[in-house]
């Protein structure tokens, strides 16, 4: 047989066709986010450039886009509602999603392991509606037990259906990042009279330390752009938090449940579009540093 | 001339696969024991059996008896202690993803040395003694991974030696090393012989008929023959197949 000086000529049509549809579906994913962006953008310039007092916007917290004559953009209590129970979600959910991810990859029997896998893939795909219902529902009444507190719908309930939807994602990240380890570190560790628990903490932890990260930012940035759960569980109230069981209100949330009451090109309205630019900003700038780890991990 | 290690019967399969079929040796205090044998005859096995990481891989079952200074190592009760006594060195050379000084440093951190002066005293003493020190001194924070094939084999030797064990296994060391650092470490092991115990797993039969006192040739599983290493690679050795292992006409 002799080999064709040019492939793609005799190639099958099926293949020219699958390609093309490929290339399609990759240029026109990347034209939706450029798309996505611009339209945010584009409802929230006028007023962004012209009216808005942007220090006033990041630095207060009076939130009264309804007044009729005192109206207010303060959306600090925003920025720190959503900081504050993406922080909690964190807290809880770093630990335990990769205390799971070591468990799984260092400790588990592989038919363990599969069923683990299939678990954390269940818990990733149940919708976050589901998680508020719970939060509004289950989780309310807990707190409300276990703290006596007078409600149950707090940043505490919030961040715990965070931490629930975020450590599926951390655990099959780092799961992989610590797969990705070679067994020869283990078994030179290993044979360097290192107990198990020094393999991980000394070589396992180090060598993968870049997909670890990964699998937080990319769980924090889960949190942050997450609406619905904590639209129902956090009480839904514009507040500075100050303890686990402060009512809050988010950035997403804020624009989930406001933008359908507004006038359409309303100052009210544009602002609600300048916190989606200040979302797509933060978000952003977590995917970019965990993309930029990522990369660092390719590199070895 | 007291023994070392003492194997007896020992057997190993990997689920139903036999790969040491009843194996019986002694290795003598401060000799080179030279194990040569093709591909597949067992020969890391064997070592692993003695510093017990076999015991890590699923599915092995290991019988027979292996007794270190007299005393049954699976009656050993600190297992990791156990390995520290052995130094391992592996046939591709695996810097941990540390510094070249957090490698050498490695083992006796697990085994709770902090005190740094301690430290400086010990890697310095066993980069030399792996002939790699004036090569690195300088640079004993970058990564071990980033040294050459032959320096971090180099590299490895050190490590082992860190825990000053009595025993120092290599398994075909020189697989990925160039001649000349693989006559370096040939040099290095000559004057370790003095203070430890070494199992020397070739690839090279001339390495062995170099440096072993004593040489062991294994076939599929068994030990075809162990005797000094001027019989083994004499004209007449008492197996007709090592005379041809050696001379390479084999299968
Ligand atoms: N982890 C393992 N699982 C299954 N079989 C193995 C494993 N390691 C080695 N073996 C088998 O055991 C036999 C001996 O292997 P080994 O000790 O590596 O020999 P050598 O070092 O002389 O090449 C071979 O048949 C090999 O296929
Ligand atoms: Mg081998």
């Amino acid at each position: 047989m002799r080999i064709q000086p040019n492939k793609a000529t005799n190639r099958p049509f099926s293949e020219t066709v699958i390609e093309l549809f490929i290339r399609l579906c990759g240029i026109s994913s990347i034209l939706f986010v450029f798309g996505i962006f611009f339209f945010v953008f584009k409802e929230g310039a006028s007023f962004l450039f012209n009216g808005l007092n942007l220090s006033e916007f990041l630095s207060s917290e009076e939130w009264y886009p309804t007044s009729l004559n005192n109206k207010r953009y303060g959306t600090l209590a925003l920025i720190l509602g959503t900081f504050g129970v993406t922080s909690l979600a964190m807290l809880m959910a770093v630990p335990f999603g990769l205390g799971a991810a070591i468990f799984v990859s260092e400790f588990c029997s592989p038919k363990l392991r599969e069923t683990f896998k299939i678990v954390i893939e269940f818990l990733a795909a149940i919708p976050s509606v589901v998680w508020g219902f719970i939060g509004l529902t289950l989780m309310n009444q807990l707190i409300i037990q276990v703290f006596n507190a007078p409600i149950g719908l707090t940043m505490l309930n919030g961040s715990i259906m965070l931490a629930l939807m975020s450590v599926p994602i951390i655990v099959s990240i780092a799961e992989d990042s610590l797969k990705a380890v070679p067994d020869s570190y283990r078994e030179a560790a290993e044979a360097l009279g290192a107990t198990k628990w020094q393999v991980i903490y000394r070589v396992l932890l180090p060598a993968a330390k870049n997909g670890l990260l990964a699998a937080v930012l990319l769980g924090a940035a889960r949190s942050i752009g997450e609406t619905m759960a904590v639209l129902m569980a956090t009480g839904h109230s514009v507040n500075i938090p100050t303890s686990p069981l402060s009512w809050i209100r988010t950035l997403t949330a804020t624009i989930a449940a406001e933008l359908g009451e507004v006038a359409r090109g309303g100052e009210h309205y544009q602002v609600l579009f300048i916190i989606g630019i200040l979302l797509f900003t933060i978000t952003f700038i977590v995917n970019l540093i965990a993309d930029l780890v990522i990369k660092g991990i390719r590199q070895g | 001339m007291r023994n070392k290690i003492e194997i007896e019967d020992l057997k190993v399969h990997y689920g139903d696969i036999p790969a040491l079929n009843g194996i019986s040796l002694n290795v003598v205090e401060n000799e080179i024991l030279g194990i040569i044998g093709p591909a597949q005859s067992g020969k890391t096995t064997l070592l692993k059996v003695i510093n017990r990481t076999l015991e890590l891989t699923q599915g092995v079952t290991i019988e027979g008896s292996v007794r270190l200074d007299g005393i049954d190592v699976n009656s050993i009760g600190d297992v990791y202690g156990l390995r520290k006594r052995i130094g391992m060195v592996l046939p591709l050379p695996v810097g941990l993803p540390l510094s070249i000084y957090d490698n050498v440093a490695f083992a006796p951190r697990t085994s709770g040395l902090r005190n740094k002066a301690e430290l400086d005293v010990i890697v310095e003493r066993c980069l030399q003694q792996a002939a790699l020190w004036d090569e690195v001194k300088d640079r004993l924070d970058s990564l071990g991974t980033k040294l050459s094939g032959g320096q971090q084999q180099r590299l490895t030797i050190a490590r082992a030696l860190s825990h000053q064990p009595e025993i120092l296994c290599l398994d075909e060391f020189s697989i990925a090393v160039d001649p000349i650092t693989t006559m370096r470490i040939e040099e290095v092991l000559k004057s370790l012989k003095n203070e430890m115990t070494i199992l020397l797993v070739t690839n090279l039969v001339q390495q062995a008929k170099r440096l072993a006192n004593r040489t062991a040739f294994m076939l599929n599983g068994d030990l075809v023959e162990i005797d000094d290493t001027e019989v083994i690679f004499s004209d007449n050795p008492t197996q007709q197949s090592t005379y041809d292992y050696i001379n390479g006409n084999f299968g």
